[in-house]
């Protein structure tokens, strides 16, 4: 397997990739841009585009963040260039 | 035991505490001082960055804009949080990996350039300062409302009590004590949000209560709010968005970039042992930024309905008919706490139809059937302005609290003013000692002579916001265009190219830097006048109020971060790349192996 720095470089930047677009798609996808559309739906007594920009999007952000810390982790091992 | 005596005991023990922590908590070394000695554990920086994060407006006014702007108000709660996704996976492991002190010296270094460091520096100044004075008014604002002293006298005590435990610990002091604020200002916010989701909606948690039918009835509190507000020609609660969906748009982003590049944030990142332990540490402060983030709609909408409901009673819970004569509370039998809030000024009422009683409406609104009503009703205008700031420093009393929930919201507005004050004044003070004294104009100083600098530098940072604090300069009230207008256009795209991109060189950065932040500042200054002094605004001349697709200046800062990316790249293609040395460091901070405890050598 390629060890190098490159090859590490672009597997992070794959992953960051990947959850940007869903960064993106919560917030400024479900939050704002479809909110009209998804508020047809609803959650509860919640419509579903607004819930996504009151509530939603952030409780999305906070899985985001601990899942890029545990895929990041297993990314440095396997490249080998984690901390001891 | 009567309500001020409480208030004056409950916020006399938390201060106590704060210095308690001040002494236990000295710095003895510049690693002390900057970085808390780098070892503070990710779930300790998360609290600690969560207080600092969370400052007088997230505490006292987010819920109350909220409750005013509706749907459109979620541009705040997604735009401060969704910053953290970006500052944790495009810049805190690797400004950790570099190991230094401040980020302008990661800007200095990775741009070779005093020039780069020193633009950096007075974007941090220019952006913590403004930001710095909110929160000493917000302090003054928080004792003379409920300690009954004037502000000036708060602003004093406030002053005092930072400088205890920020001159004499530094980073290491400012830590432990925003950990200690951190709770406070929660228990303080979520206890009231409790209450209130209980008693309107039968349901304990907030976050669900807000999705949830009313007490005894069928219909959600959401769709009951969005009938009510319609019928007084306010916009529908759960649609109305803020400007433009493409204003909305811009404005989130603007404050998700801002956030993720404002420099008191990004240096609590300095303080963990491993790059790993900032990463997760990223989480953990936006799990408990998100506890008070997701309760603020709940606080913000069950607020106004319960404001509707005082106002005309039954409207809520009963189907009252709005509009009948007698339906709107009799302005002789307010309630106490209207009373007592009308003193402050934060709540105003005037009876312009001369019947007695409070009308509460958009007298200005477009919907033709809502207007007929009103003037079916005899209402002559709104009668009642509500300050935004009201939703939370009066939410206890509106629902009936006890006193020592009101004593808690007190102290919790002040732990969250003070937490991001000191956190703002030692980014301040760092860049003073270290990247200026340290890096410009005496870079062989010793040791302690650093560490006596900072603490100068600290000394004066707070009694210079404590000044501006007391008189607040015009652009004091530009908190969001300008702190989050720099940090989006100037601060973050730098940083970010300095670790995603091998080849950008100093050029390249500096005019992108220069070019953000011009295009900016011309962008917010044309609209609320330079430095926001009056009568300098010259919006006319570049073509009348938002000119930019109906852009308002608070939304502009992603679109200076864009300029500053295309400078940059267009600056960079023509001139010389960075030297050798310099790609091999961008290439170091790319990777976690290595990463040694913080330390500010050169």
């Amino acid at each position: 397997m390629d060890k190098s720095g490159e090859a590490y470089w672009k597997a992070t930047l794959g992953l960051l990739t990947k959850i940007l677009t869903v960064w993106f798609l919560v917030s400024f996808g479900a939050g704002i841009l479809f909110a009209d559309l998804l508020n047809n739906i609803h959650l509860g007594g919640y419509p579903l585009g607004f819930w996504f920009a009151q509530q939603g999007s952030m409780y999305i952000f906070v899985a985001l963040i601990f899942i890029y810390g545990k895929k990041m982790g297993e990314i440095d091992r396997k490249f080998d260039v984690h901390e001891d | 035991m009567d309500l001020q005596t409480t208030i004056y005991l409950v916020v006399g023990a938390s201060f106590a505490l704060y210095i308690g922590i001040a002494f236990w908590a000295k710095a003895g070394s510049t690693s002390e001082f900057y970085v808390a000695g780098g070892g503070i554990g990710p779930r300790m920086n998360g609290m600690a960055t969560a207080a600092d994060w969370m400052s007088a407006a997230s505490f006292i006014s987010m819920a109350g804009m909220i409750s005013n702007m509706g749907y459109g108000g979620g541009l705040f709660l997604m735009g401060w949080t969704g910053g953290y996704v970006l500052l944790a996976l495009l810049l805190a492991p690797y400004l950790r990996k570099f190991g230094k002190f401040t980020v302008p010296q990661f800007i200095g270094d990775r741009y070779y350039s005093k020039s780069a460091s020193t633009v950096a520096v007075l974007c941090l100044l220019t952006a913590s300062l403004t930001y710095v004075i909110g929160q000493m008014t917000g302090v003054g604002v928080a004792f003379s409302r409920f300690l009954g002293v004037s502000s000036e006298t708060g602003i004093y005590v406030g002053m005092g009590i930072v400088f205890v435990y920020a001159v004499l610990g530094g980073m290491k002091g400012i830590t432990y004590t925003q950990v200690a604020q951190y709770w406070v200002l929660v228990i303080a916010y979520t206890i009231p949000a409790i209450f209130i989701s209980i008693q309107l909606t039968g349901n304990p948690i907030p976050q669900l209560g807000l999705g949830s039918n009313l007490v005894g009835s069928d219909i959600s509190l959401l769709q009951k709010l969005d009938q009510i507000v319609v019928e007084l020609g306010f916009g529908q609660y759960t649609t109305t968005t803020a400007g433009s969906t493409l204003n909305m748009f811009l404005y989130t982003l603007s404050l998700m970039i801002g956030t993720a590049g404002l420099p008191h944030v990004i240096m609590r990142f300095f303080t963990v042992k491993t790059v790993a332990d900032a990463r997760s540490s990223a989480g953990w402060a936006l799990v408990f930024i998100a506890i008070l983030y997701t309760t603020a709609p709940a606080v913000g909408a069950m607020a106004k309905v319960n404001l509707l409901r005082t106002i005309t009673p039954g409207v809520v819970m009963q189907n009252a008919d709005i509009y009948a004569k007698d339906a709107a509370i009799e302005y002789a039998k307010r309630p106490d706490w209207m009373a007592r809030w009308e003193k402050t000024g934060l709540l105003k009422f005037e009876d312009k139809n001369g019947d007695g009683r409070i009308q509460y409406y958009n007298d200005k609104t477009k919907n033709e059937a809502a207007k007929a009503k009103f003037d079916e009703a005899g209402w002559k205008g709104n009668e009642l302005t509500v300050n935004a700031d009201i939703i939370v420093l009066a939410n206890p009393e509106i629902a009936l609290l006890p006193n020592w929930v009101i004593a808690l919201v007190a102290a919790g507005g002040l732990a969250a003013a003070l937490s991001t004050a000191a956190g703002l004044l030692l980014a301040i003070s760092s860049a003073i000692s270290h990247d200026l004294v340290k890096g410009v104009f005496n870079p062989k100083i010793s040791e302690r002579g650093e560490l006596m600098a900072g603490k100068v530098a600290m000394a004066c940072a707070i009694v210079v916001a404590g000044y501006l604090g007391l008189n607040p300069p015009g652009f004091a009230a530009g908190t969001v265009a300008l702190a989050f207008g720099i940090a989006a256009s100037s601060l973050f795209p730098a940083i970010m190219m300095g670790i995603f991109s091998k080849k950008m060189n100093k050029e390249g950065a500096i005019a992108g830097m220069l070019a953000g932040l011009f295009i900016t500042l011309f962008y917010v200054f044309a609209h609320k006048g330079i430095f926001f002094i009056k009568g300098t605004d010259f919006v006319d001349m570049i073509g009348g109020p938002n000119p930019f697709f109906g852009v308002s200046p608070e939304a502009f800062g992603a679109v200076g971060a864009m300029v500053n990316f295309i400078v940059a790249f267009l600056v960079d293609k023509v001139t010389a790349e960075p030297p050798e040395h310099i790609q091999h460091l961008v290439e170091s901070v790319r990777t976690p192996r290595g990463a040694k405890a913080v330390d500010g050598a050169h």
